[in-house]
């Protein structure tokens, strides 16, 4: 199990256990951490799995283009560390990353 | 007292469940589905529910947010009839349940396969966690499929079973696929992707019935030939579910009839998703996606909660086949012009749809930014220059489009 730590929109810090090869966003939503909707079930479509990372991100794996692309145009503020966590696998190199939740 | 009783678990009565709470209403909330799966993501039965025989169904949201937002999940349980006079569903269990506003999200169900020989077995639809795992479970042993049906369930299907290694071909009697889906020239270009992969695609084909033995289908007879199948899909749409609200007395016109802000004939029962028949632009429309669910339930939860409010969402959809990304913006019907724009190597990347110079629709292919731009310029009613939607560069089209909204 890796460690994840998820900011709500609330400001609620909750920490949660994913299993390896899963998305991110399937592990928040199991969890059912706040904002976040994941409209289209991780098909990179909706960006409503939206999140910033705010620590530990070194082991994220690289964006792809449709990820990139997604998130330069959706109507949310895109920041620097601005990720669709659908398209984020979880391994153990992302233990302990801190993503901040952008709400939907 | 009696609260809100939501019928139908599916990407709507799921998500007005939630809503509600997150609109502050405090009464009860009791969804309830004869769907005996806990509350699940349906695009992905037709793809990643297929590619191992273990892949597990992807919850809306987990059994714990619904136990902490105080929401009665009652699965495997159909609702036999509503009693308007008394407020009262009666449940197949035998008990009554009281309501102040009840919800119709009964979604749709398959079309049915009318051809003869439909009821041989290796005959499979695909709108079911139910179907999926029937269809899963056959699919080990089956080398040829026939796929009845070119809209997005049948093309997904056929893409992901070919990519499979499977030999699949796509039936479809209009002379075009996708046709009330997409354009024709998104149509052609899906068609084109899925040949390349292997696919074999007969429109305009004239389907006489379905051939096989007890216990098994052997293919299905076109006018002049058979196809050979071990297994054949149908995926030939959907019809709202509206047998509840048509027994009640509800207005009914392909889907339950309701107003702007979702309700039906009855102020005490409000209907939304695939089923509910809405005004738009002084028409009726009925959609089946997760959009216009999910849109529509966030909007009624508003309503429910004291503060009315009329449902306009620009509609979007998507549909994954194979390596294909289509998404759709809007509603290109009654379009009278579009403009086109390609990729470096020549494939059609966009469609851009306008009706009196107007853009109504954009849609595309492996092309998520331009997708959801358009979502916030057709939002705004802002229609780019047309050399600009010729080139496609949604980076030039935006700053374009804040240069106007800013």
């Amino acid at each position: 199990m890796v460690k994840l730590t998820f900011i709500e929109p609330s400001g609620n810090r909750r920490e949660i256990e994913a299993v390896p090869g899963q998305s991110a966003m399937l592990a928040a939503t199991a969890a059912g951490i706040a904002g976040i909707a994941a409209e289209c079930g991780g098909s990179c479509v909706c960006a409503t799995c939206h999140c910033r990372v705010v620590e530990q991100g070194e082991g994220l794996p690289e964006m792809e283009d449709a990820e990139r692309d997604t998130l330069e145009f959706t109507s949310d503020a895109m920041g620097e560390t601005s990720r669709l966590t659908c398209q984020i696998e979880v391994t153990s190199a992302l233990e302990g990353i801190v993503f901040e939740v952008v709400g939907h | 007292m009696a609260g809100i009783v939501i019928v139908g678990a599916g990407h709507a009565g799921s998500q007005l469940a939630i809503s509600l709470r997150d609109e502050g209403y405090e009464g009860t909330i009791d969804l309830i589905s004869a769907d005996p799966d806990h509350p699940y993501h349906k695009p992905p039965l037709s793809k990643s529910f297929m590619k191992t025989p273990d892949a597990a169904l992807q919850p809306l949201r987990a059994q714990q947010v619904f136990d902490d937002k105080r929401i009665t999940l009652r699965l495997g349980q159909r609702v036999l009839g509503i009693d308007r006079e008394k407020c009262r569903v009666r449940l197949a269990d035998g008990h009554p349940l009281d309501y102040a506003t009840l919800v119709l999200a009964t979604g749709t169900e398959a079309r049915p396969l009318t051809l003869p020989g439909n009821d041989h077995a290796g005959v499979f639809t695909l709108r079911t966690a139910a179907d999926a795992r029937r269809l899963r479970a056959a699919l080990p042993g089956a080398q040829r499929v026939v796929v009845i049906g070119g809209g997005f369930i049948g093309l997904e299907t056929a893409a992901m079973l070919s990519a499979r290694g499977l030999d699949v071909a796509v039936v479809e009697i209009a002379p075009r696929l996708l046709g009330r889906a997409a354009s024709a020239a998104m149509a052609s270009a899906v068609e084109h992707a899925l040949i390349e992969t292997g696919v074999r695609v007969l429109a305009g084909a004239k389907i006489e019935r379905i051939v096989g033995k007890p216990g098994r289908v052997d293919g299905v007879l076109l006018e002049n030939r058979t196809l050979p199948a071990d297994l054949v899909i149908a995926g030939i749409g959907a019809v709202p579910v509206v047998g509840l609200a048509e027994d009640a007395g509800l207005s009914v016109d392909n889907g339950i009839v309701v107003d702007a802000h979702l309700a039906t004939s009855d102020p005490a029962i409000f209907a939304l998703g695939d089923c509910a028949s809405f005004p738009m632009d002084g028409a009726r429309m009925r959609l089946e996606s997760v959009q216009n669910a999910t849109d529509q339930a966030r909007t009624l939860a508003k309503t429910l909660s004291g503060r009315p409010a009329d449902y306009s969402a620009v509609p979007w959809f998507w549909s994954d086949i194979g390596t294909l990304k289509l998404q759709i913006a809007g509603l290109s019907a009654g379009a009278d012009a579009s403009v086109e724009s390609f990729t470096p190597e020549g494939r059609l990347k966009s469609v851009y749809h306008l009706r009196a110079g107007q853009l109504i629709a954009v849609e595309t292919i492996n092309s998520g930014g331009e997708h959801m731009l358009a979502r916030q310029m057709l939002a705004a009613g802002f229609t780019p220059a047309t050399d600009l939607m010729r080139q496609g560069d949604p980076r030039a089209i935006k700053a374009a489009f804040q240069g106007i909204v800013a």
